[in-house]
């Protein structure tokens, strides 16, 4: 599904990935960990195709994303620490605006399920600049699976998330995984990380340092790999 | 989704959000009405001097009214990384700049088509050209100023100082298109034909067709960087 083959990322003179390796199966969950300005969000921003390595090949669903990258786009939703919302339009302008940008089929109806799966269909008419920030980011959920993507990118999603936005979150996450789609997440949460993951990596200082599958993996052992491997303290 | 209805999707999204802030259309036109009541109350509308100024007035007016709307056209999408949505969404990014462009055309139309008859009042100007060749040069020679500007936005937008840094680098570049629209409006506004200003009317043609091209083909690459 995701094939990344000796990717690097150059910006100005500092190398921020060093020839990352990875393959992400179809319906894989992949968590990535990993302490600030190891580069992660770099290799989630380049894997979502929102910027371009510098050197290295890149494979989605079969397509090279240096000359196929139309092809490519479409199917791809990131959650973010930030909403990707428009905060003078209302919940549902914002879910209709990025439906009909994806050409989303039914999307009236499609709007008012991805609300009701995210528990926001009473504020549909309410404009986003009125929504907390557990609203909004559980509306960046649904803005995020509105087309149904077949590849889910998740940077950081439970920061400032209340609790019931981290169990709205999880439900949506195991129902979108549960339908063979893929999901790459970055997260500092270890309980989170590794309770609805495939596969966990760590990344530090632009290389992946770790991988192994989440199975059977512990969030306490977790910590201790990730220190034995990063160093500091988690 | 088609090429066609994605620019259309985003040019409503920016008319309905715009309609609800008012944050565009109101500032250039407080702007533009400022600029308009200064130069009156700088100049006597009796003398020659303004006659030949006026064309030149309602430039001054149109131009940096319309810095103030550009400088937030892509202001908006930086909050809450709106932009990045508008990436992921766009199968070609050249919807982006052309949305863009459209809208801020719609607002620079809206803010000219109030401020233009208000400086006529107030010059105590009468046109006596053809008024559609006066709308036609104003329509065209906006198209330009925008087709540039909008592109320029963008590329200021994440910098630090982008609210100074728009106009540094725009005002250089839109010089031709403001020359032709300048000349071409002071011919018309004095009784001036078709015939008179055809040669303007090129030159601004084909300045709004290279800066709406080249930028377009160029946007993929500036929202890398």
């Amino acid at each position: 599904m995701i094939t990344a083959e000796n990717i690097t990322k150059k910006i100005g003179s500092k190398t921020i990935l060093k020839g990352i390796d990875l393959h992400i199966a179809k319906g894989e969950f992949i968590t990535v960990f990993g302490p600030n300005g190891a580069g992660k969000s770099t290799l989630l921003k380049i894997l979502a195709i929102l910027m371009k390595p510098s050197g290295g090949t890149l494979t989605i669903n079969g397509f090279n994303t240096n000359n196929e990258v139309v092809k490519v786009r479409g199917q791809i939703g990131v959650i973010s620490h930030q909403t990707l919302l428009y905060d003078s339009l209302t919940a549902y302008e914002n879910l209709e605006f990025y439906g009909r940008m994806y050409g989303v089929d039914n999307l009236r109806e499609r709007i008012f399920d991805v609300l009701q799966e995210v528990g926001l269909e009473y504020a549909f008419n309410d404009p986003v600049r009125t929504f907390s920030r557990g609203m909004q980011q559980r509306l960046a959920i649904a803005r995020a699976t509105i087309h149904q993507p077949e590849i889910l990118f998740l940077d950081e999603p439970y920061t400032g998330l209340d609790q019931q936005a981290i169990e709205i979150l999880n439900s949506v996450l195991h129902k979108f995984n549960i339908k063979d789609r893929t999901v790459f997440m970055i997260t500092h949460n270890f309980e989170q990380g590794l309770d609805l993951s495939d596969k966990v990596l760590i990344i530090s200082k632009g290389r992946i340092v770790y991988e192994r599958k989440a199975a059977g993996l512990m969030p306490h052992e977790m910590k201790d790999v990730y220190i034995n491997t990063v160093g500091g303290k988690v | 989704m088609n090429y066609f209805n994605q620019i259309a999707t985003l040019v409503r999204k920016d008319l309905a959000s715009e309609l609800r802030t008012k944050e565009m259309l109101s500032s250039m036109l407080i702007f533009a009405m400022l600029t308009t009541v200064v130069f009156s109350f700088a100049f006597d509308p009796d003398t020659e001097t303004v006659k030949k100024v006026f064309p030149g007035i309602i430039w001054v007016a149109f131009i940096f009214a319309g810095i103030m709307g550009l400088n937030r056209s892509f202001g908006g999408e930086r909050n809450n990384d709106c932009i990045l949505g508008l990436m992921l969404c766009t199968q070609d990014r050249g919807v982006i700049y052309l949305g863009k462009t459209i809208s801020n055309l719609v607002f620079m139309y809206i803010m000219e088509g109030i401020t233009l008859p208000i400086l006529f009042v107030l010059f105590d100007y009468r046109l006596k050209g053809s008024l559609l060749l006066l709308i036609t040069v104003v329509l065209l020679g906006t198209w330009g100023f925008i087709a540039v500007g909008t592109f320029m936005s963008a590329m200021a937008v994440n910098t630090r100082n982008s609210e100074i840094l728009l106009p540094i680098v725009l005002f250089p570049l839109i010089v031709p298109v403001l020359i032709a629209a300048v000349q071409a409006t002071g011919i018309i506004v004095n009784g001036g034909n078709w015939a008179d200003t055809v040669n303007w009317f090129r030159v601004i043609g084909a300045f709004d067709v290279i800066f709406t091209i080249v930028p377009w083909l160029l946007f993929e690459y500036l929202l890398e960087v």
